[in-house]
């Protein structure tokens, strides 16, 4: 219990999507112009990430992985289908956003108004198979730790793009150099974030 | 090697060397269409990943837009992302494949990045954009200058960073060899640190953007 909120803890603070690993840059960039759509967008990715993780990490560990196959006869011991991953992981990842995109119209169209028009999006957004492909490469030993690895970076990333959207709503009443206004200077104030966290590193829970 | 094909072929009529070159300047991936950012800013700590991985782009976003407009009158506009992540992923697994057996050093440092390429917005992008609308070789030489105006922004990173950040080039101590150390210089940790890649990149917008006054935003 202790290592899963540990790497809860750790996927928001330390090992942050945007500011440590960049992902999901290209939605960050785009979106964050106002603070409503990017929170709008921040919980899309909380909760695409929360399902792709675990889902991914099931095929990893029970089709794809080395030796994943074991559990079909002793003959499938050797059998690495690892190489399929990448086209194995997004299209789960295509085809769970499209599912939850159902689901979500079906049962909540209220929910489905204020994230609908996101989702798609999501599907390539680099956050959700960076995910993914963490998990794998980081071997996560049970669904828990996975799962609350899916949840932490998705909460990441909803921070950092709500904090971007804030400061971006306020630069407006500055005097920014004319061509570092718009994607200049928040490429700067992105990279000024990434440094105030990493006062994080370090942190043991 | 392509300008000695120039010459003589007319394949490169004046709009088809436009559509090579415009995506390295005025309409840069990363610094105009904020395409690509994504995996573009993690691996530049050193020069030769940056350059592994720009040449990656090259390839696929070259094949990749060659295949998709060769496919673009059998697809159809409703499964077309379905189709094209398939080519994307087809493609990055096989660069992915050939960096494990010939460069595996790099594909080590570049982990999770080489199979990032597939969800590289640049790439559907493009696909998107152009390759879905017009012929092959267009498509083609729109894909090769996309990719290298994204190519050249890494490289340029990562060059900066390695030599500010290490003191060295290609791994190569320049520093070291010129006895700047002798001097009192010391290298700048700070440079290799991920949250300097975007301030890099951040002055690089601002250096083009003060040429190409254009390109300036309102705030």
């Amino acid at each position: 219990m202790q290592e899963v909120t540990s790497i809860f803890v750790k996927s928001i603070f330390i090992d942050n999507m945007v500011f440590a690993y960049f992902l999901g840059m290209c939605s960050y960039l785009a979106v964050s112009r106002t603070v409503k759509t990017s929170v709008g967008l921040g919980i899309a990715v909380i909760f695409v990430l929360g399902i792709t993780v675990p889902v991914n990490y099931l095929i990893h560990e029970f089709l794809l992985g080395p030796g994943a196959l074991s559990w079909l006869g002793p003959s499938f011991t050797d059998v690495n289908l690892n190489f399929l991953t990448f086209i194995v992981f997004i299209a789960v990842i295509a085809s769970m956003v499209q599912l939850v995109e159902m689901i979500i119209e079906k049962f909540s169209p209220a929910l489905y108004n204020s994230l609908g028009i996101f989702l798609p999006l999501i599907a390539v957004n680099c956050a959700i198979l960076g995910g993914s492909l963490f998990m794998q490469e980081r071997e996560y030993h049970s669904i828990a730790e996975a799962t609350s690895f899916g949840l932490g970076s998705g909460v990441g990333w909803f921070i950092a793009i709500v904090g971007i959207a804030a400061i971006r709503e306020k630069i407006r009443y500055s005097n920014v150099p004319a061509p570092l206004r718009g994607l200049g200077i928040t490429y700067i104030i992105t990279g000024l974030m990434g440094i105030a966290f990493m006062m994080f590193m370090g942190i043991k829970i | 090697m392509s300008a000695e094909v120039k010459e003589r072929d007319p394949l490169f009529s004046p709009k088809n060397r436009k559509l090579l070159s415009t995506p390295l300047n005025r309409d840069n991936p990363i610094t105009v269409q904020v395409l690509g950012v994504c995996s573009a800013l993690a691996v530049t700590a050193k020069l030769e990943p940056s350059v592994v991985l720009a040449l990656s782009v090259v390839f696929v976003l070259g094949v990749g837009n060659v295949l998709i407009s060769l496919l673009r009158k059998t697809i159809a506009p409703r499964i077309r992302i379905i189709v094209q992540l398939t080519v994307i992923a087809t493609l990055v697994i096989l660069v992915d494949q050939f960096l494990l057996a010939f460069a595996y050093d790099v594909s080590k440092q570049l982990s999770v990045f080489v199979g990032l390429i597939i969800t590289n917005c640049i790439i559907m992008g493009r696909f998107e954009a152009f390759g879905m609308a017009n012929k092959p070789w267009p498509s083609f030489l729109d894909g090769i200058g996309n990719a290298l105006g994204y190519g050249w922004i890494l490289i340029v990173v990562g060059f900066f960073r390695e030599l500010l950040g290490s003191g060295t080039v290609w791994g190569y101590p320049v520093f070291e060899k010129i006895g700047l150390y002798n001097w009192g210089y010391e290298n700048n940790g700070m440079m290799i640190l991920p949250p300097m890649a975007l301030i890099v990149v951040g002055i690089i917008i601002w250096v083009q953007r003060s040429r190409v006054r254009d390109l300036i935003e309102e705030n």
